[in-house]
């Protein structure tokens, strides 16, 4: 158990770190955003207690609104990602069984499976994020467009994260 | 009541939820027009001495092209001192023009968000204050909107809430600036009197009148204008001067009389 603690600090301090100091300022096609820090709330264990999910949402996103100065920002929308994982994990793998401590990542729902799961949620949280980051409904489509396009980004940065970090299990 | 609670109890996780997101949207709100802006925002300086000690290694990297906008800049000033020295005249220096500058290095800047802001390592101890300007070598850059003891942040043009007054150069017409959200290099020009038919390549420098910036200083060159028909006022595109993806530089400029103008402004509205 507190190799687990442990791990998911350690992911936390590092994930905080790479999103405000290389993707917060990748800049790809002038308005492009990555939220990769998200991947530390998808990969809290599965048994965590609710609260705690939401409580760590909060400080997640406070965490990273600390560096770009646009405190809720950041906040809210994670705050709603940890809201929406425990029923979008019941709704895509309801009757998939999770052990104690075991975290909704890559080898317990395999490459499709952790695919649609990131897709779903970062949708949710960059479309929250766009948004709240504007408040107002002016150039409505350009918002949903760069909602669309950052969630596109933010996933295929996860996946490659996921998919170069996660020693797989031998069958 | 009790029922209520029980009920609030019951629901944790929602309810939870809902208090979560009412302290984001209420923190958040403070970023909803200028002057709340002005007012609550708290710069730290933890995230600035990360942000420095990261950009201490990257600035290696545009050492080159930093070097290259320098003497640019060199040659520029250097073409002003004779006309300078010429035409002073201890009598008619106006005290209107006392500027002074402080000079700073970007440690954190973005480009691709709806409101973006620039964090440079110059903070109260070097005597930043809230509302200097900012510019760069190649033009305005925008308004300082915190401070903390060794950290500024400021509120680039690139902000839903940034709102400059400037001029047309060439016939002294006056508009405003601000920035549509989508393009990093192109800003809008809002309320061009129905006469005036800009030219792409005409010159949009700031009026003065702001008590932030000094007069004559470029914002950008109008790049279309697109007339409108019917209205009284209409809106025309321009590219920014500063280009604020590549920006290392910056001088935080202080109007030594803001705070007498202020006062007198003041006095004459009440």
């Amino acid at each position: 158990m507190p190799g687990l603690l442990l791990r998911n600090i350690f992911r936390f301090v590092i994930l905080i770190l790479l999103q405000v100091l290389v993707f917060n300022h990748m800049n790809l096609g002038g308005y492009l955003n990555p939220s990769i820090y998200i991947l530390f709330i998808l990969l809290l264990p599965n048994n965590i207690n609710s609260s705690l999910l939401l409580l760590l949402g909060f400080i997640t996103g406070l965490s990273v609104d600390l560096f770009t100065n646009t405190a809720g920002l950041h906040a809210g929308s994670t705050v709603l990602l940890a809201f929406m994982r425990p029923g979008i994990i019941r709704l895509l793998f309801g009757n998939l069984e999770f052990g104690p401590g075991e975290s909704p990542g890559l080898n317990k729902l395999g490459v499709s499976g952790f695919f649609r799961y990131t897709l779903v949620l970062v949708f949710i949280h960059q479309l929250a994020l766009s948004l709240l980051e504007v408040f107002n409904f002016h150039h409505f489509l350009f918002t949903l467009s760069r909602a669309f396009f950052s969630s596109l980004l933010t996933i295929f940065l996860v996946m490659i994260i996921v998919l170069l970090t996660t020693t797989r299990k031998k069958h | 009541m009790r029922n209520l609670f029980q009920f609030l109890w019951r629901n944790q996780f929602f309810t939870l939820f809902i208090i979560l997101e009412i302290v984001s949207v209420l923190l958040l709100s403070n970023s909803f027009s200028y002057q709340r802006t002005l007012k609550f925002n708290f710069v730290n300086d933890f995230s600035g001495s990360i942000f420095s000690s990261y950009s201490g290694i990257t600035n290696y990297f545009g050492l080159q092209q930093e070097n290259d906008k320098l003497v640019v800049e060199n040659a520029r000033l250097r073409s002003l001192v004779p006309l300078a020295t010429e035409n002073i005249d201890s009598l008619s220096v106006h005290p209107d023009s006392l500027y002074t500058y402080i000079p700073a290095m970007v440690v954190s800047s973005t480009v691709s968000n709806p409101n973006n802001l620039i964090m440079v390592n110059k903070g109260e101890k070097d005597g930043v204050e809230k509302e200097m300007g900012a510019i760069s070598s190649m033009g305005i850059v925008g308004i300082v909107i915190g401070v903390s003891e060794h950290y500024s942040v400021i509120m680039s043009m690139l902000h839903q809430n940034m709102k400059i007054s400037g001029r047309i150069k060439s016939n002294y017409q006056l508009i405003n600036v601000v920035w549509d959200q989508t393009d990093y290099l192109l800003g809008t020009i809002i309320d061009i009197p129905s006469q005036i038919q800009l030219q792409p390549g005409d010159s949009i420098v700031t009026s003065g009148n702001s008590l932030i910036f000094p007069k004559d200083l470029l914002i950008g060159v109008v790049t279309s204008h697109e007339r409108n028909t019917g209205g009284l006022l209409s809106t025309a595109i321009l590219e920014f001067s500063t280009d604020f993806n590549s920006l290392r530089h910056v001088y935080l400029i202080k109007n030594q009389m803001a705070a007498e103008q202020d006062s007198l402004l003041i006095k004459i509205s009440e």
